[in-house]
């Protein structure tokens, strides 16, 4: 009985949350519908990292760089050649996803601090190529102008809605299925998993192609939505900001990332208009996340459960 | 019977009165109502000196005129862009859909303003940009809603190519820069003119922006030019400069630039090593006209030390949107009017001189060649000849100017020139 009050509860607390964010956009300006478009996006990058990091245990810092390079193809087919929408959105997620799966036969191999150099000096690769390939990319000055597809903020933010439902969905499907598990069971340990018979290496090269396919969907929104694309999408700092909205939410949640991208979102927008300081208070916020939870926010809750 | 009339007329002079009082409201808060002006520049980050300067400049202006113009307040809302263009497209979204700015000022980087122009184009704002130089952005790529006070990057290296060539008789030139499209669109309009007047670049060199140590590109210089073209700004200026003197370079190859080299927000902290570089550029802060020395004496008053070009920029940038403002009366809710009434503005007496904007939304302007002088212990770019109204094409025929590509890093002159 108590167990399936518990399946109603976690049912109906997403269907809530969907139906609210179907809802609200009507009573808010385009500015908030603006805030809420981006954080699915965001959310949907946040959520892909954290199957690598939280599920998979590979702390990939150069996560942000399949996101700009599919968010760069949009860019780049969309107003150098003129591509029609479909064909940008097919190719942007299909060169993002190949990417991965190039970049996944470089890393899947090595695993914690070495999984992060050689992430981090791939992502400054893509970093540079968007930066020095000047006839390609426009270098620093990007490319902007990308045609808008769909006429509002509203219209983009539905459209958004329903792909950030879709890949929430799929990715929670994912990490429930046995291959899930096995992602889980490489995290906890790695050597166990082998003497049972499993091939850890194509797990984590597979999840690695995975969690590179949602940031290019992630990718491809963003380049609509922002109209413009520069090198500081794919940089170091895009990615540890990513890297933070999961450790900040809880990795391994999935849940917990997208609120953590909301609320660096919110705070790169909110308290920046008020203060030129808000690093600083990013920065305590973190540290007092350090402090507090270190699992991350929404970990905070499950032990706590746990505990009860 | 009696008292009708007296409610009567009671009632008629409540209701009159009534009348106007809401007339008088509601024409009170038609102009009572401020005038948004929303401001984006680098106020951390790299470009910070650049950005304070650019800020000083227009809240000079602002508090000179008392924060009003055609009879209204004049709100601003101040937005620091940290020198990435991605933040500067959130900043505008914020002034724009938030704050509801009637009009926007500011951009620092070349890179911002292209993000930027899209959006603006969208959502039918006015910006003015007083510094922003990419060519391209009032030549190939023009944008409806941006008015650009500045000036544009080849605009004063047209005339100085000329000038090096048939003033001071260079035939062969080096140039070593920034590699960012400032500096090849700065490169490329001098090489072009130079080299139409049968001078030679022997080389270019592109430095990183990230550049530290010169001496690496100090190495490659031929030693057989007759000058070396240097653009460079901020603490690349400084540090160029340095190393420039102390390889021997200085007494051996006279060193020449773009304007941004010895502008007014590295020349102070500049030594003898400057003394005789020759630059080009729209501005000079000690340019001896009157509207100048007014605005150089009230600067250094208010902020105590000299206005950089960039100081200038936004002062002029200011001037130029409240006189739009004042020419429609105080309306800048029609965002429309008040973009036809800043294409149409023309001043006569800015501390650089008059200006006045093309059929393309480019000013024409003056453009002078400056010399570093030590005048009372002190550094200027003292003005040694003037080009008086300038156009972007220089002596171009608009037309044909556009049809040749955007000046890039492997910039090659047209061969029928």
């Amino acid at each position: 009985m108590a167990e399936f009050r518990q399946i109603g509860w976690k049912a109906s607390v997403p269907t809530l949350v969907i139906v609210l964010l179907a809802a609200v956009p009507p009573f808010l300006s385009s500015y908030w519908v603006g805030l809420l478009t981006q954080i699915m996006i965001f959310a949907i990058l946040a959520m892909s990292l954290d199957i690598l990091l939280g599920y998979t245990g590979l702390p990939s810092l150069g996560h942000a760089g399949f996101f700009g390079v599919a968010a760069y193809t949009v860019a780049v087919l969309a107003t150098a050649y003129h591509a029609g929408f479909w064909t940008c959105v097919a190719s942007g997620i299909i060169i993002g996803t190949l990417l991965s799966a190039a970049f996944g036969l470089l890393v899947s191999h090595v695993r914690d601090v070495y999984f992060l150099m050689i992430t981090l000096a791939l992502g400054m690769v893509l970093w540079g190529l968007s930066n020095r390939w000047i006839t390609v990319t426009g270098g620093d000055n990007g490319i902007s102008g990308i045609p808008r597809v769909m006429t509002g903020p509203i219209t983009f933010y539905e459209v958004t809605l329903l792909i950030f439902i879709g890949c929430t969905a799929l990715m929670m499907l994912f990490i429930s299925s046995p291959f899930g598990f096995t992602l889980k069971g490489i995290r906890e340990s790695e050597s166990r998993m082998k003497s049972l018979g499993v091939n850890t290496w194509l797990h984590c090269y597979l999840s690695y192609v995975i969690a590179g396919a949602f940031a290019s969907v992630a990718g491809v929104l963003w380049a609509y939505y922002n109209a413009f694309v520069g090198p500081t999408y794919l940089d170091l700092t895009a990615s540890s900001e990513v890297f933070l909205m999961v450790t900040l939410g809880g990795p391994g949640t999935l849940v917990g990332p997208a609120l953590g991208a909301g609320a660096i979102v919110l705070l790169k927008n909110v308290i920046s208009a008020y203060t030129q300081r808000w690093l600083m208070i990013l920065g305590a916020i973190y540290i007092m996340t350090i402090l507090g939870a270190p699992q991350g926010l929404w970990n905070l809750r499950r032990r706590s459960r746990s505990r009860a | 019977m009696k008292e009708v009339p007296v409610k009567l007329s009671t009632s008629v002079v409540v209701v009159v009165f009534a009348l106007l009082a809401t007339g008088v409201v509601v024409g009170q808060s038609a102009a009572s109502v401020p005038i948004k002006v929303g401001f984006i520049a680098p106020l951390s980050g790299p470009y910070v000196q650049n950005g304070r300067d650019i800020l000083n400049g227009f809240l000079l202006y602002l508090e000179e005129i008392g924060y009003r113009a055609g009879g209204r307040q004049i709100d601003v809302v101040v937005e620091d862009d940290e020198a990435i263009p991605a933040v500067g497209l959130t900043k505008a979204r914020k002034l724009v859909e938030r704050d509801k700015v009637h009009l926007m000022a500011g951009a620092l980087l070349a890179s911002s303003g292209y993000a930027l122009a899209p959006y603006i184009d969208s959502m039918h704002i006015p910006m003015v940009f007083p510094v922003v130089s990419s060519d391209d952005l009032t030549q190939r790529r023009r944008s409806k809603w941006i008015v650009r006070t500045g000036w544009t990057s080849s605009q004063p290296n047209h005339v100085f190519g000329e000038y090096a060539a048939r003033t001071l008789k260079l035939k062969k030139v080096a140039t070593i820069g920034l590699d960012y499209a400032f500096g090849w669109e700065s490169v490329g309009g001098f090489q072009r003119t130079f080299e139409a007047e049968g001078g030679k670049i022997a080389q270019k060199i592109w430095c990183p922006l990230s550049v530290h140590d010169f001496a690496p590109y100090l190495a490659q210089i031929s030693r057989d030019v007759d000058a070396v073209y240097a653009l460079f700004l901020g603490r690349a200026a400084l540090q160029f400069m340095r190393q420039y003197q102390e390889y021997g370079l200085k007494d051996r190859v006279p060193l020449i630039g773009s304007g941004s080299t010895t502008d007014e927000h590295v020349l102070p902290s500049m030594g003898n090593e400057a003394l005789g570089v020759i630059t080009a550029l729209h501005y000079s802060a000690a340019l001896a006209t009157p509207s100048n020395k007014s605005f150089v004496a009230a600067y250094r008053a208010r902020y105590n030390k000299v206005p950089s070009y960039y100081s200038e920029s936004m002062y002029t940038g200011a001037k130029w949107f409240v006189s739009a403002i004042e020419a429609r009366g105080g309306n800048v809710e029609d965002s429309a009017a008040l973009l036809d009434a800043l294409r149409k503005v023309k001043l006569a007496d800015l501390p650089r001189g008059p200006v006045e904007l093309d059929d393309y939304g480019s000013p024409v302007e003056n453009v002078y060649i400056r010399k570093v002088e030590r005048v009372n212990g002190e550094l200027q770019n003292t003005v040694i000849e003037t080009f008086p109204k300038v156009s972007q094409f220089w002596k171009y025929n608009p037309a044909d100017y556009l049809k040749q590509p955007l000046y890039s890093r492997r910039y090659i002159p047209p061969p029928t020139e």
